[in-house]
């Protein structure tokens, strides 16, 4: 595996990190598995809605499934590769295979407003929160 | 691989610099497979969140470098609360022997993934050989 080429300081640190983050942030608290499967999550916060960034290059939009339900978004499908019959590979680095990965949010969220864009080999997940969720600002008299 | 296997991530693996750089920001080794038919040998890397036009291949001394740059404009006004993975630039290259036919070499680009084409020369093509 690539790793084990990788600088011992620099896993260590990619280690630290992947704890604080875990720790710091409230998005993967209730499944506990979730953390660390494929496809590699980022979330952002962008205004009151959040966007998550999904890093899967090379999938037939066909091959995807995404399900909303309550506070949970579930990202399922499969990555193909071909290489051709005649063919003899030299390096294979690339992985094929089944991915499932259910990714809970900690605010309420529109089910029916999530929009996702694939582009580039980015999926884009648009999760917009709940009207009831959002702070309001309150007039003082 | 079975295809019923479970996916894993993988951690991206930084470039190691014989320079320091002069503009900020991360380059990354692109995933890669190559592969060899009778008529070409292929080279297909991963950058995933590089668009088309930001791809940059070239051919010198028999290297073929390609580097794929991220438009970070993407991500102003975001703010990260949860993150697994790393972004930024792509870079790798690749020596290449003279059975290449270095003129005919393409590349194309879908979703993320660079597809290069490195046809062989029609000399060191494999052939069959009769036997009288």
């Amino acid at each position: 595996m690539l790793a084990s080429f990788n600088d011992p300081f620099e896993t260590l640190f990619a280690l630290q990190c992947a704890l604080d983050a875990r720790t710091a942030s409230g998005w993967m608290e209730r499944g506990t598995a979730a953390i660390g499967s494929f496809p590699p999550i980022n979330v952002f916060q962008k205004n009151d809605d959040f966007v998550a960034v999904v890093e899967l290059p090379g999938i037939d939009k066909k091959d995807l499934e995404i399900e909303a339900k309550e506070n949970t978004i579930r990202i399922r499908g499969r990555k193909a590769i071909a290489y051709g019959e005649q063919a003899s590979v030299h390096r294979r680095e690339r992985i094929s295979g089944v991915f499932d990965r259910t990714l809970s949010v900690p605010i309420r969220i529109e089910p029916g407003g999530i929009k996702a864009e694939y582009r580039n080999g980015v999926l884009a997940l648009f999760i917009p929160r709940a009207e009831a969720d959002k702070p309001r600002s309150i007039k003082v008299n | 691989m079975a295809e019923s296997q479970e996916l894993q991530v993988q951690q991206k693996r930084e470039v190691e610099k014989k320079a320091e750089a002069t503009t900020p920001g991360r380059v990354f080794v692109p995933v890669t497979d190559i592969f060899e038919t009778p008529e070409a040998l292929t080279v297909v890397l991963e950058m995933p969140g590089v668009d088309r036009n930001s791809i940059e291949a070239s051919v010198e001394n028999d290297v073929v470098t390609i580097e794929g740059r991220i438009d970070s404009t993407k991500y102003e006004g975001m703010r990260p609360v949860y993150t697994e993975y790393n972004v930024g630039h792509y870079a790798r290259s690749f020596e290449i022997s003279d059975k290449v036919d270095r003129s005919k070499i393409s590349a194309e680009m879908k979703d993320g993934v660079v597809t290069i084409v490195l046809p062989k020369s029609e000399q060191s093509r494999p052939r069959k050989i009769q036997v009288s």
